[in-house]
């Protein structure tokens, strides 16, 4: 840094009084086009620079934010398990467990903007239209005690909205309130103090992660090992899923990935554990939470096929009316075989 | 990233148990005399006489399986879910100073990206004379240079905050590496795309499914960022952003966006999530610092440690561990075995490079009483790294990153460390 500061006024000089050094240094890469830059420019600043032509208005968004959000943000903002909070917390920054949220802390309102374009929902990122992020973020300041239930936000009115935050960030000052106190020439090298107590010890708290490492070792060797049986098609006591169709279920897989899981080890997420789900009872796997629609169907008994796997997951919500699955569906039919393939293949 | 825990507790503890298990030598100094014949000596061992793996056996070879336990772990209470969480690099089993390419601690935001280098490109576009888009084959065409940097996540050491809570200096303080890059100066990407003399900010942007942003003082850029390769030699690892990041050096690792797609040239900040929601230091007054990047001179020891308790019972200790500063270099670490009542100067082997991790050592004679270890890093600025009290004096306990206050193992007659804090 501090090498650049002494060289950059000549540099830049240098750049004025001969203006041909500056171009084509090297001549290596190309023009990027208006539409690539358009395709990834997407950021968006707190003076509204990047905000994009839309609206949307709190009950609009509360309907996105329940249907895209709440899994994980909760239905008001107060999060599930430990995703983050994104309401409430005002009156806390300088307690003892400070919450931090959009209305308690965050700065700027562009940045909800931004972000949830940029990065939200979770595993679907850049799904969104401008409108529906207008909605979500007009529903978070309303959840926040920010705005009306009747107001609508737009690109023409979103520099009005004042964050109660903003004013409580300043620059890092460390080199004038940290750095003189922690510089000390001479630091005490023997007989510096008295007496030494300890005060404080971690196996109280107890929160270390076990480390268990032989354990995790063999159930990876023996994963490793049990791979080459199923392309042998050792022992088809049930019917086998054809392996194409698993495989393809496993690449389809990964838009599930971020709240269910699957094979050894498989534990409840957003969603439950999938393991030996075709054949079982619908809404039964042990310490999830379901909707009341799948604990209808527990009760009423019935079972994971081929037919109703497919049709739920062509359209969950269409499908099981109710479900806190926030999922759009899966498109395309063969991915819903391959998905179908891949799950049987995952006994309990 | 919340950083207390909540409510459950891992049923189990390994490491103190088993360490306290582990049969003691009785006498200090040289070893009791061997009474019977060693049998690793006088038997033959399989491999002294059986012919092992040729070549190729493993086109690329991994560690030996008795070295299965040196791996990343994470602490699965902290984070929501894997897919966007951190894990740490085994600092207690590593020596010297550079990291090894697979034990680097990861973060990802969004799991990690697989992508194509093929399909991949670079854009820089906003204030520049040309916007230009550079294929990966395009950037191995600028020079190159080649630079060792530590790369410390500002969270490393904020679960200790408030106090002990993690015994390991994997889990205090692995969430950081030290490795060779290999990559172009950022400042010469920036000049073939030439920045407008309003350009004073950039945003560099990740490939991946979080779009990871940051934004960064044009100064910075032109010093001394890379946008980097390889890795030790070899290319970046995927969850290292391959195949091409940015390095920051000195810097907070957050502002490293891997997978680097696009750097935009702006007038001003941007303020995006991760350096106003995250990233900012909230102290005791409720207000908040912002734009911390530049990490401060911290150091620890690595063994003995929790996980690596003295098994040799008393006799001659080899102390060792690491420190780095993101202003400059470690000309010398101080270690106490007092608890700071005395200390004595370690001794420093290995390269002293700029914005480096450093190791040293402080070899002494252990009496087999009770230790309160610590260890003091002085960086080339003159700074000395100070007390956790001191730091909470002036940020508060609100604070989640940039803790580098000095770290203590209070190590018992049975060589057992544990995480303390002391007066």
């Amino acid at each position: 840094m501090s090498k650049f500061l002494k060289f950059a006024a000549p540099v830049g000089a240098l750049m004025l009084a001969v203006p041909a050094m500056a171009q084509d240094n090297y001549g290596l890469g190309r023009a990027a086009l208006p539409e690539e830059i358009a395709a990834w420019d997407i950021d968006v600043r707190p003076d509204g620079l990047g905000l994009p032509a839309g609206s949307g208005d709190v009950w609009t968004g509360e309907e996105v934010y329940v249907e895209k959000c709440a899994a994980c943000h909760g239905d008001f903002g107060e999060a599930v398990g430990r995703w983050p909070v994104l309401a409430g917390g005002q009156g806390t920054l300088s307690d003892e467990d400070p919450v931090k949220t959009i209305g308690s802390y965050w700065p700027y309102l562009s940045t909800v903007y931004d972000y949830v374009n940029r990065a939200m929902p979770f595993g679907e990122a850049q799904s969104l239209e401008p409108d529906e992020i207008y909605a979500i973020t007009a529903y978070l300041l309303y959840v926040n005690d920010l705005v009306e239930d009747d107001f609508t936000l737009s690109n023409d009115n979103f520099l009005d909205v004042e964050m109660p935050n903003a004013d409580n960030f300043y620059m890092d000052d460390r080199a004038e309130t940290e750095l003189p106190l922690f510089a000390s020439a001479d630091v005490c090298m023997e007989n510096c103090k008295d007496s030494v107590e300890i005060i404080m010890r971690a196996a109280v708290l107890d929160v270390t992660p076990e480390t268990d490492t032989e354990a995790e070792v063999v159930v990876e060797e023996a994963a490793a090992e049990a791979e080459p049986a199923v392309t042998a098609e050792a022992e088809p006591a049930v019917v086998a899923p054809d392996p194409e169709l698993v495989a393809a279920g496993e690449g389809a897989f990964r838009q599930c990935k971020s709240c269910h899981q699957v094979g050894e080890g498989a534990k409840n997420r957003t969603g439950p554990q999938l393991n030996g789900i075709m054949g079982r009872t619908i809404g039964v796997v042990d310490g999830f939470r379901y909707s009341r629609t799948f604990a209808e169907a527990a009760e009423a008994g019935e079972v994971w096929d081929v037919d109703n796997m497919a049709a739920f997951l062509a359209d969950p919500r269409g499908a099981m009316e109710g479900t806190k699955m926030s999922f759009r569906g899966v498109r395309k039919e063969e991915d819903i075989a391959a998905l179908i393939a891949y799950l049987q293949s995952f006994a309990e | 990233m919340l950083l207390k825990p909540k409510g459950k507790k891992p049923s189990r503890r390994q490491f103190l148990t088993a360490a306290a298990a582990a049969p003691v030598a009785a006498v200090a100094g040289r070893v009791a005399a061997q009474e019977t014949p060693d049998p690793a000596i006088v038997e033959k061992q399989p491999w002294n006489q059986f012919l092992g793996p040729g070549v190729d056996e493993a086109p690329y070879g991994m560690p030996s399986k008795f070295e299965a336990h040196v791996r990343r772990q994470n602490v699965p209470w902290l984070t929501a879910d894997p897919v966007s969480s951190i894990n740490f690099t085994p600092l207690h089993e590593l020596d010297g100073i550079i990291t090894p390419n697979g034990l680097c601690f990861e973060r990802h935001h969004a799991g990690v990206a697989e992508v194509d280098p093929s399909q991949h490109r670079l854009m820089i576009n906003g204030l520049v004379d040309k916007p230009l888009v550079f294929t990966m084959e395009d950037l191995m065409r600028f020079p190159r240079e080649n630079h060792v940097y530590f790369l410390e996540c500002a969270a490393n050491t904020g679960m200790e905050w408030a106090g002990s809570q993690l015994n390991g200096c994997q889990f205090t303080h692995g969430m950081i590496h030290n490795v060779m890059y290999t990559g172009v100066p950022l400042r010469l990407l920036l000049e073939e795309a030439g920045v407008k003399t309003s350009g004073k900010w950039l945003l560099p942007e990740g490939a991946d499914a979080s779009g990871m942003t940051r934004s960064i003082p044009i100064e910075k850029a032109m010093d001394d960022c890379l946008v980097a390769f390889k890795m030790n030699g070899e290319a970046l690892r995927a969850e290292q952003g391959y195949p091409v990041r940015l390095v920051v050096p000195g810097w907070e690792g957050n502002m490293w966006v891997k997978w680097l797609r696009r750097i935009e040239v702006g007038d001003k900040p941007w303020h995006h999530r991760e350096e106003t929601s995250k990233y900012t230091d909230l102290l005791a007054n409720g207000q908040a610092r912002r734009f911390t990047w530049e990490m401060d001179a911290k150091s620890v020891i690595t063994s003995p440690s929790p996980q690596m308790p003295i098994k040799h019972g008393p006799g001659r200790v080899v102390v060792t561990g690491v420190a780095w500063s993101g202003r400059g270099t470690i000309p010398r670490v101080d270690v106490t075995t007092d608890g700071g009542m005395n200390w004595h100067q370690a001794r420093m082997s290995g390269p002293s490079l700029d914005k480096s991790m450093h190791r040293f050592y402080y070899d002494f004679e252990w009496d087999g009483k009770p230790l309160l270890l610590q260890s003091r890093a002085h960086d080339s600025t003159g700074y000395v790294q100070p007390t956790k009290e001191q730091l909470r004096t002036v940020r508060g306990d609100n604070s989640i990153y940039h803790n580098n206050g000095i770290q203590t193992w209070a190590v018992n007659e049975q060589g057992v460390a544990e995480n303390v804090e002391i007066s």
